[in-house]
C-alpha cells in the first residue's frame, strides 16, 4: 500500500534528476513529459486503488503512526493528485512551445517536476511537519520558476511572492511547534485525538487562527492575498498555468484537512471567521478583477474571487458544503489552468496581454474563442457547464442554512464575474486588433500548434464532460464530503481501528472525568 | 585575493578538508557528524580554493558542474530511499549488509542509510557550490 503511496511522490523527484541532467539537450524536454504522464499513470493507480479499498495508508521507513512519516490517500487526497498530474501532462506538454531553449538549459523542467512533487506531497502527507517540509519545496521549486527568465518584472513579483510566503511558512512552523508543545504530536490523525484532550482551549483556538492565516496567506484569501496578484501575471504561461491551477488549491485543501480533522473543538469562532473570509474574499476579488485591464491579471484576480466560494462551502460545514467545496476545488483547477493557457496563445498569436492591444481572436482565431468561452463561461458559472454545479451546490447549501446575505453575495459575484468575462471577450476577441493585425491560430508552427492546443483542448473537454454529466462524478464527491465530516475511514486506516478505539475511550474518558 | 602564502596553504588545506569532511560523513552513523556538516565541510575546501585562487580554478578541481553534483546527491538519496522496494519493505527502509560479519563482531557495515547520507553530503555540497561560484563570478 505504501509503495501505492508513494510512488506519484518519488516519480517526480526521480524525473526532476533525469531532465535536470539532460536539460541542456532536446531529451529535456521528452523526459519531463514522459516523466508526467508516468506521474499521472501512478496516480490513477492510486485512485483506483483507493475507489477500492477506501483510504488508505502508510509510513516511510516501517515506522508506524503516529510516530513514523504516515502517507494516507482518502477520496478528497487521492481526486487531487489526479487533477495534480492532469495539469502535469497539460502543461509539460504546452511547455514544449512555450519555454525557451535558454531557460530549459537553466533547468526548468526539473523545477516543475519538483513542484509537482511538493503538490502531491502536501494533498497525500498525514503528518503535519511534513505537510510543511512539502510547503517548502513547493516554496523553493515555485520561487525558482519565477524567476528563471531572469527579467525585472519577474524578479519584482519574484520577491514579493516570496516575502509573503516566507510570513505563511513562519507563522506555520511556529503553530507546529505550539501544538507539539501542547499535544506532543504532528500526526494528523492522531492529533484529531490528542487536541480533544487539551485544557487549554484558548491556547488551541489561537494555534487554529495561526494555522488559519499560515494556510489563508496560501489560499490567498482576503486580507492576505496581495502576493497573488503582484506575481502570477509576469512568469512565462505554463509557469503561471501551474500556479493558479494547483499551488492556491494546496491552501484550500490545507484549510479543509485542518478544520475538519484536527481542529474541531470550536467550530462556532472557526466557522464565522471562515465565513466572513470566504464572503470578503468573493467579493474583493472580483471587484479587483474588474478593476484590471489585462488578461492574465483579471484572470489572477478571478482566482481569489473563486477561492471564497471555496472556503465557503469549508465554513458552512455541511454536508452538502464540503460536497461544494470539494467539487469547486476539482472544477476550478482543471479551468483555470486552462484558461491561462488560453491567455498564452492569446499572447502568442495577437502579441500581448494587454486588453487594449489586442483584438481580433473571434473573426480570425474561431477556436479559440470556442475553446476560451467554455472555461469562462465555467468560471462564471453558466449551465451546462461545471463551474454551475459547483456554485449551484454551494449556493445551495447556504441557502439551506438560511444564510440568505451569503447567498444573495455568492450570486452577485457570480454576476461580476461574467463581467468581467465579459470584458476579456470584448476586447480580445471581438473588437478588431489595434494594429490591424489579423490573429490566425496558423501563425503558431505546427509543433507549437500541437504543443500549445491539445492540452487546452483536452482540458476544455474535462471540463464540458463534468458539466455534462456531473451525475457521474456526484457520488465520488459525496464520499469525499462524507470521508471529511466523519473521519473515522481516515482515523483507521492511519492510526489502526485498535489504537482508535484506545483513543476514543481515553477521551471519552477524560470527558467523563471533567464532567464529575 | 592574491595572497601567495593563502594561495599555497589553500591547497593543502583544501585536501585536509575534503579528507575531514568524508571523515565526518562516515561517522556521521553513531556520534556527531553526517551527511549535512560534511558536505558543509566539504564545500568549504572549495570555496577556498576559489577564493584563494579564482572561480575558474576551483571549477576546474571539482571537475563537475556543482548544480549536476547537487542533482546526483538528490538521486542517491532517492535511490537510496528507493532500494526498500527490492527488500518489500515501505520506502526508505534501511537496508543493511555486513561484509566480514563474525561472531562478535559486525564487520564492515553497509547500508542505504549510508548512500542516503551521501547523497545528502553531495546535496550540500554542490548546493553551496552553486551559490558560493555564482556570488564570486558576479563580485
Amino acid at each position: 500500500m505504501i509503495w501505492t503511496l508513494s510512488a506519484p511522490l518519488l516519480l517526480p523527484f526521480f524525473t526532476a534528476i533525469i531532465a535536470f541532467l539532460t536539460r541542456r539537450s532536446v531529451a529535456g524536454k521528452w523526459v519531463s513529459l514522459s516523466g508526467a504522464v508516468l506521474h499521472l499513470g501512478a496516480a490513477l493507480v492510486l485512485v483506483s486503488a483507493v475507489l477500492d479499498q477506501g483510504v488508505i495508508a502508510g509510513s516511510f521507513g516501517g515506522w508506524d503512526a503516529p510516530f513514523g512519516i504516515a502517507l494516507a490517500a482518502d477520496y478528497l487526497g487521492a481526486a487531487m493528485v489526479v487533477i495534480t498530474g492532469i495539469i502535469g501532462v497539460a502543461v509539460a506538454l504546452y511547455s514544449f512551445a512555450d519555454i525557451s531553449k535558454s531557460t530549459e538549459a537553466l533547468g526548468f523542467h526539473a523545477l516543475f517536476h519538483l513542484l509537482l512533487a511538493g503538490v502531491t506531497g502536501a494533498f497525500l502527507t498525514a503528518d503535519l511537519f511534513n505537510l510543511y517540509v512539502w510547503f517548502e519545496v513547493m516554496l523553493i521549486s515555485s520561487f525558482g520558476l519565477l524567476v528563471i527568465g531572469g527579467s525585472k518584472q519577474e524578479i519584482d513579483g519574484a520577491v514579493k511572492y516570496v516575502t509573503l510566503n516566507l510570513i505563511s511558512t513562519v507563522m506555520f512552523l511556529t503553530g507546529v511547534g505550539l501544538l507539539y508543545g501542547m499535544t506532543g504530536t504532528l500526526n494528523m490523525a492522531d492529533l484529531h485525538f490528542a487536541v480533544q484532550e487539551v485544557e487549554n482551549k484558548g491556547l488551541l483556538s489561537v494555534v487554529a487562527i495561526m494555522f488559519m492565516v499560515a494556510f489563508g496567506v496560501k489560499a490567498a484569501v482576503f486580507p492576505l492575498f496581495f502576493w497573488l496578484p503582484a506575481s502570477y501575471h509576469t512568469p512565462s504561461f505554463s509557469v503561471s498555468a501551474v500556479f493558479a491551477g494547483l499551488l492556491t488549491k494546496v491552501g484550500v485543501y490545507a484549510l479543509i484537512r485542518a478544520f475538519t480533522l484536527i481542529f474541531t473543538h470550536d467550530p462556532e469562532l472557526i466557522e464565522t471567521v471562515l465565513l466572513w473570509v470566504a464572503v470578503l474574499t468573493m467579493v474583493t476579488g472580483v471587484l479587483g478583477a474588474a478593476a484590471q485591464s489585462d488578461f492574465r491579471r483579471i484572470l489572477s484576480f478571478h482566482i481569489i474571487s473563486q477561492i471564497g466560494y471555496m472556503v465557503l462551502g469549508l465554513a458552512l460545514m455541511t454536508p452538502l458544503g464540503l460536497i461544494g467545496a470539494v467539487f469547486y476545488l476539482l472544477h476550478h483547477i482543471i479551468v483555470k489552468a486552462n484558461l491561462f493557457l488560453i491567455s498564452g496563445v492569446a499572447n502568442r498569436i495577437a502579441g500581448g496581454t494587454e486588453l487594449a492591444r489586442i483584438g481580433g481572436l473571434y473573426t480570425h482565431a474561431p477556436l479559440l474563442a470556442v475553446l476560451f468561452l467554455i472555461p469562462a463561461f465555467s468560471l462564471a458559472g453558466f449551465p451546462p457547464l461545471s463551474g454551475f454545479w459547483a456554485k449551484f451546490i454551494v449556493i445551495r447549501a447556504s441557502l439551506e442554512l438560511e444564510m440568505w446575505i451569503v447567498a444573495g453575495a455568492a450570486l452577485f459575484v457570480g454576476l461580476l464575474t461574467v463581467f468581467s468575462m465579459t470584458k476579456i471577450w470584448a476586447e480580445a476577441f471581438w473588437t478588431p486588433h489595434p494594429d490591424a493585425l489579423a490573429p490566425k491560430l496558423s501563425r503558431l508552427s505546427t509543433h507549437d500548434w500541437r504543443a500549445m492546443m491539445w492540452p487546452i483542448i483536452a482540458l476544455a473537454v474535462m471540463t464540458v464532460i463534468i458539466g455534462l454529466f456531473p451525475g457521474v462524478f456526484y457520488p465520488f464527491v459525496e464520499t469525499a464530503a462524507d470521508q471529511l465530516l466523519n473521519p473515522t475511514a481516515y482515523l483507521d486506516a492511519v492510526l489502526g481501528p485498535d489504537a482508535v478505539a484506545a483513543a476514543q475511550s481515553a477521551v471519552g474518558q477524560a470527558v467523563i472525568v471533567e464532567g464529575n | 585575493m592574491n595572497s601567495l602564502i593563502l594561495k599555497t596553504a589553500s591547497r593543502y588545506l583544501a585536501a585536509i578538508l575534503l579528507v575531514f569532511s568524508i571523515h565526518m560523513l562516515l561517522r556521521g552513523h553513531n556520534e556527531p557528524g553526517g551527511g549535512f556538516i560534511g558536505g558543509l565541510i566539504g564545500a568549504t575546501g572549495f570555496v577556498l580554493f576559489a577564493i584563494a585562487g579564482s572561480v575558474a580554478e576551483a571549477r576546474k578541481a571539482l571537475r563537475i558542474e556543482p548544480q549536476n553534483l547537487a542533482m546526483i546527491g538528490l538521486g542517491a538519496s532517492a535511490v537510496a530511499g528507493l532500494s526498500a522496494l527490492f527488500a518489500n519493505k515501505a520506502p526508505f527502509s534501511g537496508l543493511w549488509l555486513f561484509l566480514f560479519a563474525e561472531e562478535g563482531s559486525k564487520g564492515l557495515p553497509l547500508s542505504s542509510i549510508l548512500l542516503f547520507d551521501i547523497g545528502v553530503y553531495l546535496v550540500v555540497m554542490g548546493a553551496i557550490l552553486t551559490l558560493v561560484f555564482a556570488i564570486e563570478e558576479e563580485v
